[in-house]
C-alpha cells in the first residue's frame, strides 16, 4: 500500500552528534544554504512535531528578505498565516510584511494591528513593495502575478493538496517546501480513483505531486523535536517516522510535571500521576459498543480536565528554570482535548461546562478535533482514542495522522481515554482497501501504527470499572 | 451511515420491508431511459458475452458473443451494439434552446456574452450495478483508440465503422457519471439504495435481486427470506433462480452450461451459437425486468425540485460532447493532464457540495439527517430586533433571536444560510449564543439592494424556518492555469496535443 520514501541522504553528518542543539542547528544551516544559494529551484523539509518549523520558516524568510529577495509566503489556514505574521514582526519588528487577507468580515486576527510594521489588505496591490508577503493558498489563487516572486516560502506543504500547489505555482520561481509528513492527509469528499498513482493527482499532497515530477531536489529533515519529551519522542518516532527518525530536544528528567494535591485514590487521579510520572497514560473503560459519543468516556474525558486543573498541577521544564526550578501552573489554556469527530469535541465541551460550569476554568481548556489540533501545542492532553467503542475500524478512524497529531501535541503528557478491545478490533479489521499502483506515501500502515501506540500505552494501563 | 439511515436499516430489519430514506426523486429518469444490461466473460474483463438492451421494456435487443476470445466476432459483436445504441446517444442532438453563456473573449480577455446551443433533452443510461458502470467505461477505453478501415487503411485488424465512436460516446458517459448528482449513466442498485434502506449490509444491497426482495418481497415472504432466496435459491440443475445482475457471471452457470455450449460452438456443431445465445439470454432477462421493476417503483416518487438543475447541467455536458465530435477533435485522452485532473477535481467537489444541500432543501428526510448531525437547525423566531450596517449607506442588518430544539455544532461568528420562500438565498452570521437553544442571528443579506428590506425577507416573530451550516450553492474555487501554463511542480506544459496512436494489437488480441 505504501512504499518506503528514502530520504535523499540530505542529513547533516553533524545530526549524530551528541548534542541536539547542535544536530538541530547543522541540519538549518543544510537548509538555508541551499534556499539562498542553491541550484535547485525548490528545496523540501520533513519536520516532525515540535522540530521548530515555524523558527525555521521565519528565519529563512527573515534571511532571503535580508539578501534582497521580497518573498511570498503560503499558509494553509487563515490562523496558520496570522501566527507567521505574528512571529515574523516579533522577530523583527522593522520588517515590512504584507498580511493579503480575503474580503469577508474579521479576515485576519486583530492582534496583527499591534505591529506597526506589518500591513494589512484583501487587495495585492496594496502591498507591492513589502518585503515579505504572507496568505492563505485559498488567497494566493486568485492573485494574478504580472511578474512571478523570485522566492516563496509554503508552509505547511503536507497538508496542502496538490491541485492548490497547481493554482499558485505560476506565481513564484522558486520555493522551500516545509512541512510534517505525519499529520493529516488532504482528502476529498468525492472519489478520485482514477488518479491514483499518477504524478500530478490532484488530491494528493503537493509534496509527493512535487517531488514525482522533480525528484532531484534537496530534501532535508530537522532531526530533534523540541516539543515533545523524551518519552514521547521515540515512540512517536518509530511509530510514526519510521523513514525518518527524529529525537527529543530534551532527555528523560528534564521536565516534570506534578500536582499539588494528592491522589484521592480514584482510577481517574492513577491515571493522572502516571502519565505524570511517566509521559504517557491509559484510562481504560471496559469494552464495549458506543455512540460515537460515548458517554461515559466523554464523562471520564471531562473528570480527567477536570482533577488536572482541581489537584493544581504544576509544570516545570527547560523553559522556566529546568527540573528543578519554579516552574509554572498547569493552567487550562495549557491543557487539550482531542478527539476525531466534532460532535465528540462538543459533548466533551459540555460536559466539561457541566462539571465547571458554563464560566468555570475547566471552560477554557481547548476542545477540538485532530484536524484542527494540527500545529499546536499544549502541556498536557487528553486524547479519546479514535477507535473507542467501535464497531469497525474505518480508514477515516485508521488514518495514521490522525492518531499521530493526537499523539504528538504535548511537552509534558497524553492521557488517553479508551475502551477495552481496540487491539482485537484492528485484528479483525484488517485493511481492505483495493492495492494501487504507484502511490508513494511518506506515512507507515495506520494499522501497524496504531498497534505501536496501543502497545505502549498498554504498559500505562489504569483500568476504570 | 447517518444516524436516520442506521435507523431505517434497523426498522426494515424488523419489519422484513425496505424503508425510504428519501420523500422524492432526487435524480433524473427520463421518459425512455435505454436500459442495457451487459454481461462479460469470466477472467476476461474486456470480452463482452452478451448485452441486453432497448428503450421498450417489450422489446429489448439481445446480442451475444458464441466465443467471447475470438476477436473478430467480438468486434462483430460491439459494431452491432454500435450500430444499436448509437442511434439513442445521438437522439437529442439536433433539438436544441438557444442560451446565453458568459465565455472569455480570446482577442480582448474580456468576459462577454455569447449565445450558445443547448440539447433541449439527452438520452439516459441505465445499468444494473456499480460495476455495470464501471464495464460501461472499460468498453469506452477499449474502443475509442481502434481504427476503422476507413481512418487507417493498412490496418491488419480494422474495427467494424462506428465502434470508436461508441467508444467515445461510453467514455463520455463513463466520465459524467464520476460527477455528484448526474444523471446521464446511472446503475439501478445506486438509485434503488438511495432512495430507500433495507434490512440487509451496503454490500448486499449491491445485488439488485436482492435489493428488489426487501423492496418489493413476493407474496408471504419477508425481506430478508426473499433477499437470501434471490441470492442463494438454486433450482434441480444447480443454476441459480435470481442470476448476478452482471457484469459477471455466476460460476455454476460458466462451468455447466456455458462452457460446453461454447465447447461445441468451437467444434463447429450446428445450432451452437443459437445455444450460446439462448444461454446468456436467460441470465440477462431476470436482470431486465428487474431494471423495469426498478425505473416503476422510481416513478412512483415525486421527482425533487433542483432535479431539473442537475440535469440542465448534464444536457450541458451532452452539448459539449457533440460538440467536440463535431468538431472532429481526437478521443478523450488516456490519461489526464494535471490542469485538466485539477479542474475536474474542482468541478466534482463543488457539484457533491451542491448536491448535498439541494437533496437536503428538497426532502425534509434529508435535512432531517442534516439536522441530526448538527449542520441545521429548525427554529422559531422569538424576536426581531431592526439594525443597520455602519458606512455612509446604511444597509439593513435586522438581529433575529430563534430558538431550537435541534443541537447545532454552532460557535460565534459562524456562518447560517436558508432559503427564502422566493427560493433565494439568505446569508446570517450568529452574533451570540442567548440561552439553551436559543441563539441570535445577524441576516446580513437577500434582503435585496434598498436601504429597507425587501417584503417577505425579514421573519417575523412565531416564524418556522430550517437554517443550515452549509451553503445553497457553493461557489467554485480560483481559476487554474491553462494546460500549455503548467508550472514546473507538476511537470511542465504537457507539451503539443496530439491524437493518442490507437492500441497496439497483441498476441491476447487474436487467439
Amino acid at each position: 500500500m505504501t512504499a518506503i520514501v528514502e530520504p535523499s541522504g540530505a542529513v547533516a553528518p553533524a545530526e549524530r552528534a551528541a548534542d541536539p542543539g547542535r544536530a538541530a542547528a547543522a541540519a538549518t544551516e543544510a537548509i538555508l544554504a541551499d534556499t539562498l544559494d542553491g541550484a535547485h529551484r525548490g528545496v523540501v523539509v520533513d519536520s516532525p512535531p515540535g522540530a521548530g518549523k515555524s523558527t525555521l520558516v521565519v528565519r529563512a524568510a527573515r534571511e532571503l528578505a535580508a539578501a534582497g529577495h521580497p518573498l511570498m509566503v503560503i499558509a494553509q489556514t487563515n490562523a496558520q498565516v496570522d501566527d507567521l505574521v505574528d512571529r515574523l514582526a516579533t522577530a523583527d519588528p522593522q520588517l515590512p510584511v504584507g498580511r493579503l487577507h480575503s474580503s469577508e468580515p474579521r479576515p485576519y486576527d486583530p492582534m496583527l494591528d499591534r505591529h506597526p510594521s506589518v500591513r494589512t489588505s484583501a487587495k495585492p496591490a496594496d502591498l507591492a513593495g513589502q518585503d515579505i508577503v504572507v496568505s492563505t493558498a485559498a488567497k494566493w489563487a486568485w492573485v494574478s502575478a504580472e511578474e512571478p516572486w523570485r522566492h516563496a516560502i509554503v508552509d505547511e506543504a503536507y497538508q496542502m493538496r496538490s491541485d492548490a500547489l497547481l493554482a499558485v505555482a505560476g506565481l513564484f520561481e522558486r520555493a522551500l517546501f516545509v512541512g510534517d509528513p505525519g499529520q493529516l492527509d488532504p482528502f476529498s469528499q468525492v472519489g478520485v480513483e482514477q488518479w491514483t498513482g499518477q504524478p500530478h493527482d490532484p488530491s494528493t499532497s503537493a509534496v509527493s505531486t512535487l517531488l514525482a515530477h522533480n525528484p532531484a531536489l534537496p530534501q532535508h529533515r530537522l532531526p530533534v523535536s523540541w516539543r515533545l519529551p523524551a518519552s514521547a519522542a521515540e515512540l512517536v518516532s518509530d511509530a510514526f517516522y519510521p523513514y525518518t527518525p527524529f529525537r527529543s530536544g530534551t532527555g528523560p528528567g528534564d521536565r516534570r510535571l506534578s500536582f499539588a494535591a494528592p491522589a484521592d485514590g480514584s482510577p481517574v487521579d492513577a491515571v493522572l500521576d502516571e502519565a505524570a510520572d511517566a509521559g504517557w497514560g491509559l484510562l481504560e473503560l471496559p469494552a464495549a459498543r458506543t455512540p460515537r459519543t460515548d458517554p461515559e468516556a466523554v464523562g471520564a474525558v471531562a473528570r480527567l480536565v477536570h482533577r488536572m486543573l482541581e489537584r493544581e498541577g504544576g509544570t516545570r521544564s527547560e523553559r522556566d528554570g529546568g527540573a528543578d526550578g519554579p516552574g509554572s501552573a498547569l493552567s487550562a489554556d495549557r491543557i487539550a482535548v482531542g478527539t476525531a469527530h466534532r460532535d465528540q469535541a462538543a459533548a466533551v465541551r459540555a460536559a466539561l461546562a457541566e462539571l465547571g460550569g458554563v464560566n468555570g476554568a475547566a471552560a477554557e481548556v481547548t476542545v477540538d478535533t485532530a484536524n484542527r489540533l494540527q500545529g499546536r501545542e499544549f502541556d498536557v492532553t487528553v486524547v479519546l482514542h479514535p477507535l473507542s467503542g467501535r464497531p469497525d475500524a474505518t480508514r477515516f478512524h485508521l488514518e495514521t495522522g490522525r492518531l499521530c497529531v493526537l499523539a504528538s501535541r504535548h511537552r509534558h503528557a497524553c492521557v488517553v481515554v479508551c475502551r477495552a478491545g481496540v487491539a482485537e478490533l484492528l485484528d479483525e479489521h484488517p485493511a481492505t482497501e483495493p492495492v494501487q499502483l504507484g502511490p508513494v506515501s511518506p506515512a507507515p500502515d495506520g494499522w501497524e501504527a496504531h498497534q505501536a501506540v496501543l502497545a505502549r500505552l498498554a504498559r500505562h494501563r489504569v483500568r476504570l470499572e | 451511515m447517518s444516524l436516520l439511515s442506521a435507523l431505517a436499516r434497523m426498522e426494515a430489519a424488523a419489519c422484513g420491508r425496505a424503508r425510504p430514506v428519501a420523500t422524492v426523486r432526487h435524480r433524473h429518469l427520463a421518459t425512455n431511459p435505454l436500459v442495457l444490461v451487459p454481461l462479460t466473460t469470466a477472467g476476461e474483463n474486456g470480452a463482452p458475452l452478451g448485452v441486453m438492451l432497448g428503450t421498450d421494456r417489450s422489446a429489448p435487443e439481445v446480442f451475444t458473443v458464441p466465443q467471447p476470445r475470438d476477436r473478430d466476432l467480438r468486434f462483430a459483436f460491439l459494431g452491432r451494439l454500435a450500430e444499436a445504441m448509437l442511434p439513442h446517444l445521438e437522439s437529442c442532438q439536433d433539438e436544441v434552446e438557444l442560451v446565453e453563456r458568459k465565455e472569455t473573449d480570446p482577442e480582448t480577455g474580456k468576459r462577454v456574452t455569447v449565445e450558445a446551443e443547448l440539447c433541449a433533452d439527452a438520452p439516459q443510461v441505465l445499468v444494473p450495478t456499480g460495476p455495470g458502470v464501471d464495464f460501461v467505461r472499460l468498453l469506452g477505453r477499449s474502443m475509442r483508440f481502434r481504427r476503422t478501415a476507413e481512418e487507417d487503411p493498412g490496418a491488419e485488424h480494422p474495427a467494424p465503422p462506428r465502434v470508436p465512436l461508441l467508444g467515445r460516446w461510453l467514455t463520455h458517459y463513463g466520465e459524467r457519471a464520476r460527477v455528484p448528482g448526474s444523471s446521464l449513466l446511472l446503475s439501478m442498485t445506486g438509485l434503488l439504495s438511495r432512495h430507500w434502506a433495507t434490512g440487509q449490509s451496503q454490500l448486499e444491497d449491491q445485488h439488485l435481486g436482492a435489493l428488489l426482495a426487501w423492496l418489493a418481497p413476493p407474496d408471504g415472504l419477508g425481506g430478508a427470506e426473499a433477499a437470501l432466496r434471490a441470492e442463494l435459491g438454486r433450482d434441480a440443475r444447480g443454476q441459480l433462480l435470481v442470476p448476478p445482475a452482471g457484469p459477471a457471471t455466476d460460476p455454476a452457470f460458466d462451468n455447466e452450461l456455458l462452457a460446453p455450449a461454447i465447447a461445441r460452438y468451437d467444434k463447429g456443431v450446428p445450432g451452437a451459437a443459437q445455444e450460446v445465445h439462448e444461454l446468456v439470454a436467460s441470465q440477462l432477462r431476470p436482470t431486465w425486468e428487474a431494471m423495469w421493476q426498478g425505473v416503476d417503483l422510481l416513478r412512483a416518487l415525486p421527482e425533487a425540485a433542483h432535479v431539473p438543475d442537475r440535469w440542465r447541467r448534464d444536457r450541458q455536458s451532452y452539448t459539449h460532447h457533440r460538440d467536440r465530435l463535431r468538431a472532429a477533435e481526437p478521443p478523450q485522452p488516456r490519461r489526464d493532464d494535471a490542469v485538466t485532473a485539477a479542474r475536474k477535481l474542482a468541478m466534482r467537489e463543488q457539484r457533491q457540495a451542491e448536491l448535498d444541500a439541494q437533496e437536503a432543501l428538497d426532502d425534509p428526510l434529508v435535512m432531517a439527517v442534516r439536522r441530526l448531525a448538527g449542520e441545521a437547525f429548525l427554529a422559531e423566531v422569538l424576536e426581531v430586533e431592526m439594525a443597520y450596517s455602519d458606512g455612509k449607506r446604511p444597509s439593513p442588518r435586522p438581529l433575529v433571536t430563534v430558538h431550537t430544539q435541534d443541537v447545532p455544532l454552532l460557535s460565534d461568528g459562524d456562518k447560517l444560510h436558508r432559503q427564502l420562500p422566493t427560493g433565494a438565498q439568505q446569508r446570517a452570521e450568529l452574533v451570540e449564543m442567548a440561552g439553551p437553544g436559543e441563539y441570535v442571528l445577524r441576516l446580513v443579506g437577500g434582503m435585496g439592494r434598498g436601504k429597507e428590506p425587501a417584503p417577505g425577507t425579514v421573519p417575523e416573530k412565531g416564524d418556522l424556518m430550517c437554517w443550515t451550516l452549509f451553503e445553497h450553492a457553493p461557489r467554485g474555487g480560483p481559476g487554474l492555469p491553462e494546460p500549455e501554463e503548467t508550472p514546473w511542480t507538476h511537470g511542465g506544459p504537457p507539451g503539443e496535443p496530439s491524437a493518442e496512436r490507437p492500441d497496439p494489437v497483441t498476441a491476447e488480441d487474436v487467439l
